[in-house]
């Protein structure tokens, strides 16, 4: 039999995960950055308002994305921690009088993260991994849950929830709503959106792949799924406590509909709409999502949520990979994970 | 000692019982082969030894520890690797990607976030890419390979992290008789480096490179010995005689 002996150092005959051919993706991600930098010269100020709002149900797509698109775990109950941060900042502001944005939006976002830690221990952290539709119907519940909890609670407003809620402020600025809030947020936006990107193009996004694609198998070459599963859903609740925090400040007030199950629903479309599993999907999914409501809700106000819901239907049975695979490859989606050191580093590291 | 030891494995599901008292030992750099019938209980005692499934009563032991009762990522980490009898390989990865996941599996996650061991597990994956003639297509997605590539790549992914046992699955599944030999040939080298444990209907195959043979019959051991002991056993012939 002939033994074939492997080298320790090999020549490489392709640059693997570092092909130089020409990538769609960062040209996608550069050209939305453009239009939204440019957009508050162009829109009349009632529309940055609109638009700011936007960029915030980004952020929030953005924790989704992150953990259907990337590590397979389906969950209906995101706006659990972008509610239970909205309320937590907005009660923070009222009965505190706390409104510094370096202490309420770090606020939100460990909000988000102890709620996600703690509903994801719950459903995530057993013995056996969890079936989808466990996990599905759990976080569903528990977004049904915490909407009847805050509509119950005096203290928490009830049916009103929390109104008046006080502007941010950094030093004695106020940061209202308008251009300066705007462009906050997209900063803020693109911040989490490259620590996203960061994540799922490193190793541990390749094992965030393999826990999507087969979690039996790469249980047996023994990776902890579960705790895997843990990390990416708390991580994922941090982004979306972040969302939450900054939409209470801007709307000036919340409600028991930011917990519930509409906006659970609806966050699950925009990504579906956009294309999972690419972040830049989950934004364009939701700017054109809420972009056609807004415009269809002009033009014909009795019959658009029909017209919509069709829409939504049509991409999702003729596009299963959302409007971003028009013009993304399959292969440019799955992408690489991790730097390749130069030659001379290998081995080294 | 023997590197894995189950001893007395009941296996019962609803009104069936899968195994019925089977031992199995394996001693370090031994390749040894469970044979049977269809239904004799071979997959079954594979998937009890892996950790896909936990016996209803009898014990593993793995390098001296009791893994009885030990989940598969526990397994894995204490050396035994496995390759399902369904090809499982990651459609959607490259071949290259498909081997880094098998090999940073036991990375701390800093490590992961930060992709630190990229560098130092990229060579030992080209290495187990042209180990198994695959380099070539390292950059290609699983799902191009054909079928008996697939389960190349699969054995390769399994071996991977230098395990201490690897469980092969009917790694010759579906593949030509060229295919067959190549599989052959692949899989000698790494008796220097760990025991194995194939199950294998193709008996030509597993009398070519493996040093035991258990036979199995309605999932209890009906003989266990040598390659020529087993050939030459009444009882065994019987079995196969019978079932043929």
């Amino acid at each position: 039999m002939t033994e074939t002996t492997p080298t320790t150092s090999l020549p490489l005959p392709v640059r693997v995960g570092h092909q130089r051919r020409w990538q769609v993706l960062p040209i996608i991600e550069i050209v939305v950055l453009a239009i939204a930098v440019l957009l508050p010269f162009v829109l009349k100020d009632y529309l940055t308002i609109y638009a700011t709002r936007v960029l915030i149900l980004c952020l929030f797509a953005l924790s989704f994305d992150l953990v259907w698109g990337y590590a397979g775990i389906m969950s209906f109950g995101q706006a659990v921690f972008f509610g239970t941060a909205g309320y937590g900042v907005a009660l923070i502001a009222r009965d505190l009088g706390v409104t510094s944005i370096l202490l309420v939006l770090p606020a939100g976002l460990l909000i988000g993260f102890a709620f996600a830690l703690l509903l994801g221990g719950f459903l995530l952290l057993g013995r056996h991994p969890s079936s989808v539709i466990f996990v599905s119907l759990g976080t569903l519940t528990g977004s049904y849950a915490a909407d009847r909890v805050a509509r119950g609670w005096y203290y928490l407003g009830g049916q009103n929830g929390i109104p008046s809620i006080p502007p941010m402020s950094l030093g004695s600025y106020d940061i209202t709503e308008g251009p300066v809030y705007y462009y906050m947020t997209l900063g803020i936006l693109l911040a989490v959106y490259l620590l996203c990107r960061f994540l799922v193009r490193s190793q541990f996004g390749l094992a965030l792949a393999g826990l999507r694609e087969n979690e039996q198998r790469i249980a047996f070459f023994g990776y902890q799924v579960q705790r895997l599963k843990a990390i990416i859903f708390s991580f994922a609740g941090a982004v979306a406590g972040l969302a939450g925090s900054l939409y209470a400040f801007h709307e000036g007030f919340v409600w028991p509909n930011m917990l519930g199950v509409v906006i659970s629903t609806q966050v699950v479309l925009y990504v579906l709409f956009g294309g999972s599993g690419t972040l830049i999907g989950a934004v364009i999914g939701t700017v054109a999502i809420e972009a056609v409501s807004f415009w269809l809700s002009n033009s014909y106000q009795d019959i658009w949520p029909i017209i919509l819901g069709v829409l939504l239907l049509l991409v999702i049975l003729f596009r299963p990979a959302g409007l971003i695979s028009l013009i993304l490859s399959e292969r440019e989606r799955v992408g690489n994970f991790g730097r390749l050191p130069e030659e001379g580093d290998r081995g080294s590291s | 000692m023997a590197l894995l030891e189950a001893r007395g494995l009941i296996k019962i599901f609803g009104k069936l019982t899968a195994l019925n008292g089977a031992d199995l030992t394996v001693a370090e750099n031994e390749f040894h082969g469970l044979i049977g019938p269809n239904g004799s209980g071979k997959s079954t005692l594979m998937k009890c030894v892996a950790g896909a499934e936990i016996p209803t009563s009898g014990t593993v032991t793995f390098g001296g520890r009791d893994i009885s009762q030990a989940s598969p990522a526990e397994r894995a980490r204490a050396g035994m690797s496995l390759k399902f009898q369904i090809t499982s390989v990651l459609p959607a990865l490259t071949l290259y990607d498909n081997i880094l996941l098998a090999l940073q599996a036991q990375c701390s996650l800093p490590s992961l976030v930060f992709s630190r061991s990229r560098g130092v597990l990229h060579d030992r994956a080209m290495a187990m890419l042209e180990q198994f003639r695959l380099v070539d297509r390292a950059a290609e997605p699983a799902s191009a390979l054909s079928h008996g590539q697939q389960q190349w790549l699969e054995i390769a992914m399994a071996l991977a992290p230098e395990p201490k046992l690897l469980l092969l699955d009917e790694p010759t599944g579906g593949m030509s008789l060229e295919e067959r030999r190549v599989t052959g040939e692949l899989l000698q080298p790494i008796k220097k480096k760990c025991s194995l444990v194939i199950v294998e209907h193709d008996l030509d195959f597993i009398r070519d490179i493996c040093d035991r043979l258990t036979v199995l019959d309605q999932g209890s051991v009906l003989d266990c010995g040598s390659v020529a002991h087993i050939q030459s056993s009444a009882r065994v012939q019987e079995v196969y005689l019978r079932r043929a």
